[in-house]
């Protein structure tokens, strides 16, 4: 029991990850019809927002320290963030420390004006062309991206710790009665759950709950009837790109305590966010978070030594065997509609 | 007992009772026309015919063979042809393509790897094509992409393209459906032709009253998934029930 | 990308009426004329690859070293299969490595237990990739669009993470499969302990080069090169034939409108199948001839970018196309070769002529975008194609044809004016 409860909470941290990527790529698809592959470097970009914030929090100036000196016995040079002269030592120190969560309000704007910028500036002259080609146009910019990033900030992952309070493990297992030590887990794998959580609730709601959101769901539905009413549909969606490109880079930004970034790690993520895509149902947002949730876990339980015993190497290969049985038995994926993406 | 022949033929879409308890015969060598208000279930029955959608009950038999639960090129191979509502041809081909593909379709069956020799030198296949396109009027347009071509000439290459198959029945989903005044013309003139002067039977789904009565030697009228009457144009003409469930409305608009 | 096809076939079949004739080799004119080109090109390639002197400051750009030049021909054949696949069905393939890598694996286990003579090998390559394409596409190809593309992709990456971690017995894993002196090799005599173990075809080794000097140029002609050039030309004339032929144009048809297609008596499965497992056959041979060159195989060959590599170079060259892929093979490996070798040092050297300060600046300009950063150009040219070039070089070179024809007109035109003022 323990073991079982232990996996399903190792898979949602991936699965979260799986979730929120497939839900931007599906927002994109379902409002634009544009499949795009460069979603996995804006995962990425998210992250470097991650980084270059708790960059900028950390940059020094040089101060003269009179009352310690170095080894030479010349007054010693400290490097003191600018921050500190801001607001002190104790809070500029514990803004450092929470430099990843508090880089989610530098990358929100950074990102949607990323994604309007892509949208505007590239994506939307392709909305015509076919799939294959706006495959191949947004394969080339995440390449470009990826290569920006791996210019300024090396090949090298650049580790990018949680604040203090969240490092570490608690023992899940005895708030549920179990013996201790059985089911240990991460408090900021459990945070980026509840994060995940939140931010889906929040994508759902609004587009549950705001006109803006019914409009695009409108839209989703039967593009030309929306335009015909009078209503600039292709500026909202490009709004809803912004957003999806958002939803993207928060995923990355709290991702990178868990896994350093690094400049591949959104073609890493992409193509296993099309298969979760695909497995929900192309243009279906439920099966997109259903899905990335799904083939978290199970590839967590792939991973558990005693199934690795019977089927040696079964997790690397169980997304994909999950993929093309769920493919085969269903042909529009687990929630998909008819005729999307069938041409 | 006609070259088709449908039996007590249902089919439910979840609540909706699209056909129910259709008998139809069509005899061989006529022109028969299926005709009904929207939602009459015409479109239906025709997809039941070509082998796209199964029928939940009943059964369709052509040449005294059954069709149910062939796939739709089987069908095709056992001698019907289909035209759509839009003119589906192969846009990105040349008319010529397009035309040689049924020919080739006629000789070598539903597959054949002839991966190797060239098909411009396939003497035999290049001049039934040929052939085909001049019967149609076509020979000048033989180079053209068929994309790029009127919806008139597109609606044209089609049924060539049906023909070149020789089919014993061929049908037509609303065959001048969206078409201008003349090129409906066009296209009666030209099934009138066929009719003259190939052994063929042709039945016709329409709903353009004009085609009806210009072709068809019998009718049936469907509604709400079942059919009303069949009878000759004339006696559909001044068919009370007719009138009534169809004409009436029509002649509204 | 209904676009390239159309731009390109329509004109080959108009002088490809019966009465055309022309052509040997059953081919129509116009085609042995391509062909004829392709020839030339292939054979003369060490010599056209090497225009600039040895130890001159341009020498970086030559190309004409027998591993570059293999790489050039044997990713040809792997674009041709692939865009017999792609050009002519439009069936995305994301997941045809994997019939490289395997034809690679065949192709080494057949030089460890019967010959390092290539033939069988490659023989052996071609058998087992088409074989496993038989079943991958009988699989995919119940499915079509995207949901296509993705099960491919998820058969390639499956047979990457088993050929790197379960299958390493067979495949060698992280380290990949090399050839031993202790192979046991039924077929050949025994080597001495130590001996490395070098394919040849009927005791020719495929590494002989021999050097040709003209004063300051140096040519090499290599026999494995010309081996696997050889083995393009017969591929590209395949490919031609079946791109000429009812199979080729049913696969056309497959990609205009698979709906008329089934109305019109043809069944399309049997027809992309048959598609689907020559172009695994296509991608079996190249990495046959990778192991005959190199005789040695990694699972990287197999991983989701190698996919993507082949994609690239049909749609740069031009998808459905037949010259297409192979120009679009031959660049991209160029770029990866040539372009990722410039360094910083090199650049200095080139922009020396400029004043210092301007020097840097130029140099700092140019230097992201080759090297290790030859991917960013990549990328860049990439989106360029797509964006303004849909129908890849060839349709380039249709359009600067069409420009040049029209200005030759206008100036005949112009011309026949002038006497009359």
């Amino acid at each position: 029991m323990e073991a079982i409860i232990l996996q399903v909470l190792n898979g949602l941290d991936k699965g979260s990850a799986y979730a929120l990527i497939a839900l931007g790529l599906t927002l994109i698809f379902g409002t634009l019809g544009v499949v795009n592959f460069a979603h996995g470097a804006l995962f990425m970009l998210g992250a470097f927002c991650a980084v270059t914030f708790s960059n900028l929090l950390q940059l020094s100036h040089t101060v003269i320290d009179e009352t310690r000196t170095d080894f030479l016995g010349n007054p010693l040079k400290v490097d003191v963030p600018y921050i500190y002269d801001i607001f002190g030592e104790a809070v500029g120190s514990s803004i450092i420390d929470w430099a990843v969560p508090l880089s989610i309000l530098f990358a929100i704007p950074v990102m949607i004006a990323l994604g309007v910028a892509m949208e505007r500036g590239l994506i939307r002259h392709f909305y015509k062309r076919p799939h294959a080609d706006q495959i191949l146009v947004t394969f080339g910019l995440a390449i470009v991206l990826q290569e920006i990033i791996k210019y300024f900030y090396g090949a090298n992952p650049i580790p990018t710790p949680a604040p203090e309070a969240f490092v570490g493990s608690f023992d899940f297992g005895v708030m549920l009665g179990f013996d201790p030590g059985g089911i240990v887990y991460p408090y900021w794998r459990l945070i980026y759950f509840l994060f995940a959580a939140f931010i889906i609730a929040g994508v759902f709601a609004f587009l549950q709950f705001t006109t803006f959101g019914m409009v695009v769901r409108a839209g989703m539905a039967d593009r030309e009837t929306v335009t015909l009413l009078g209503i600039d549909i292709d500026k909202r969606f490009t709004i809803m790109f912004g957003i999806a490109a958002a939803v993207a880079g928060l995923a990355g930004v709290m991702y990178t305590p868990i896994n350093s970034p690094n400049y591949h790690m959104g073609m890493d993520f992409l193509v296993l966010s099309f298969v979760v895509v695909v497995v929900g149902g192309m243009g279906s947002l439920p099966g997109a978070v259903l899905a990335g949730f799904l083939l978290g876990i199970i590839e967590a339980f792939a991973s558990m030594a005693q199934v690795l015993d019977i089927l040696p190497g079964i997790n690397q290969i169980i997304i994909y065997l999950v993929a093309i049985v769920v493919l085969l038995t269903r042909p529009r994926g687990l929630m998909g509609r008819k005729g999307v993406m069938e041409d | 007992m006609g070259i088709l022949e449908v039996k007590n033929v249902g089919k439910r879409f979840g609540g909706l009772q699209a056909l129910s308890d259709v008998n139809l015969s069509v005899a061989e060598g006529t022109v028969h026309a299926i005709i009904g208000p929207n939602g009459a279930g015409k479109s239906t029955l025709l997809n039941c015919l070509v082998g796209k959608l199964i029928p939940d009950t009943g059964s369709v038999s052509f040449e005294g063979q059954s069709v149910l639960g062939r796939k739709p090129h089987e069908i095709n191979q056992m001698g019907i042809s289909r035209v759509f509502q839009t003119p589906e041809i192969f846009g990105d081909l040349t008319v010529m393509e397009n035309m040689m593909i049924p020919c080739v379709a006629k000789r070598d069956g539903a597959f054949s790897l002839k991966a190797y020799g060239q098909m411009m030198r396939d003497t035999e296949i290049v001049e039934r094509a040929e052939h085909m396109l001049e019967d149609m009027n076509m020979a000048d347009k033989r180079e053209m992409h068929a994309a790029s071509m009127s919806r008139g000439d597109k609606r044209r290459l089609e049924i060539g393209m049906c023909l070149a198959q020789e089919p014993r029945l061929l049908l037509l989903d609303e065959p001048t459906a969206g078409m201008a005044r003349a090129d409906t013309n066009n296209t009666i003139d030209l099934l009138k032709q066929i009719k003259d002067t190939r052994p063929i039977t042709i039945a016709i789904i329409e709903h353009d009253m004009h085609v009806v009565f210009s072709l068809a030697e019998r009718i049936t009228v469907l509604a709400q998934g079942t059919p009303l009457v069949e009878d000759t144009p004339d006696n559909i003409k001044g068919h009370p029930k007719v009138r009534e469930a169809y004409l009436g409305e029509s002649s509204g608009h | 990308m209904t676009d390239q096809t159309t731009d390109t076939i329509p004109a080959a079949t108009t002088s490809a009426s019966p009465k055309a004739g022309g052509g040997l080799l059953g081919l129509t004119k116009k085609d042995f004329g391509l062909f004829l080109l392709v020839i030339a090109l292939t054979m003369l390639a060490p010599f056209l690859l090497n225009p600039f002197p040895e130890n001159s400051a341009m020498a970086q750009f030559n190309a004409g070293y027998p591993d570059l030049m293999q790489r050039f021909v044997i990713f040809g054949i792997f674009a041709i299969g692939f865009n017999i696949l792609f050009g002519l069905t439009g069936y995305l393939s994301f997941g045809h490595a994997a019939f490289l890598g395997v034809g690679s694996y065949a192709g080494i286990w057949a030089m460890k237990l019967l010959t390092l003579n290539v033939i069988p090998s490659i023989l052996a390559s071609m058998l087992v990739a088409g074989l496993f394409a038989t079943l991958v596409g009988f699989i995919s190809l119940r499915r079509s669009g995207i949901y296509f593309s993705i099960l491919t992709l998820a058969f390639a990456m499956m047979s990457f993470a088993l050929a790197y971690s379960v299958l390493t017995p067979i495949t060698g894993g992280e380290t990949g499969m090399q050839l031993q002196y202790f192979d046991p090799r039924i077929l050949d005599a025994a080597l001495e302990p130590g001996q490395t173990p070098r394919a040849n075809l009927f005791g020719l080794d495929m590494a002989t080069s021999t050097n040709l000097y003209f004063g300051n140029w140096v040519f090499t002609l290599n026999v494995g090169y010309y081996i696997a050039a050889f083995c393009m030309l017969i591929a590209f004339y395949l490919s031609i034939r079946i791109f000429r032929s009812p199979f080729g144009m049913m696969l056309r048809a497959v990609k205009s409108n698979q709906n008329r297609l089934n109305y019109t008596g043809i069944s399309p499965k049997p027809y992309t199948l048959a598609a689907f497992v020559i172009s695994g056959m296509y991608a079996g041979l190249a990495g046959g001839l990778l192991v005959a060159m190199d005789t040695q195989v990694g699972a990287e060959r197999m991983f989701w970018t190698a996919s993507g590599e082949v994609v690239l170079m049909t749609i740069l060259g031009g998808a459905g196309t037949l010259i297409g892929p192979v120009l679009g093979a031959g660049f991209i490996k160029y770029f990866e070769n040539i372009v990722s070798k410039i360094n910083e040092a090199t650049l200095h050297t080139w922009f020396a002529f400029l004043p210092d300060g301007l020097e840097d600046v130029v140099v700092a300009m140019i230097y992201p975008f080759v090297g290790k950063g030859w991917h960013l150009t990549l990328g860049l040219l990439f989106m360029a194609v797509v964006i303004f070039l849909p129908g890849g070089l060839v349709q380039g070179g249709q359009k600067l044809v069409g420009l040049f024809r029209r200005k030759k007109a206008d100036d005949k035109t112009a011309s026949s004016h002038t006497p009359a003022e």
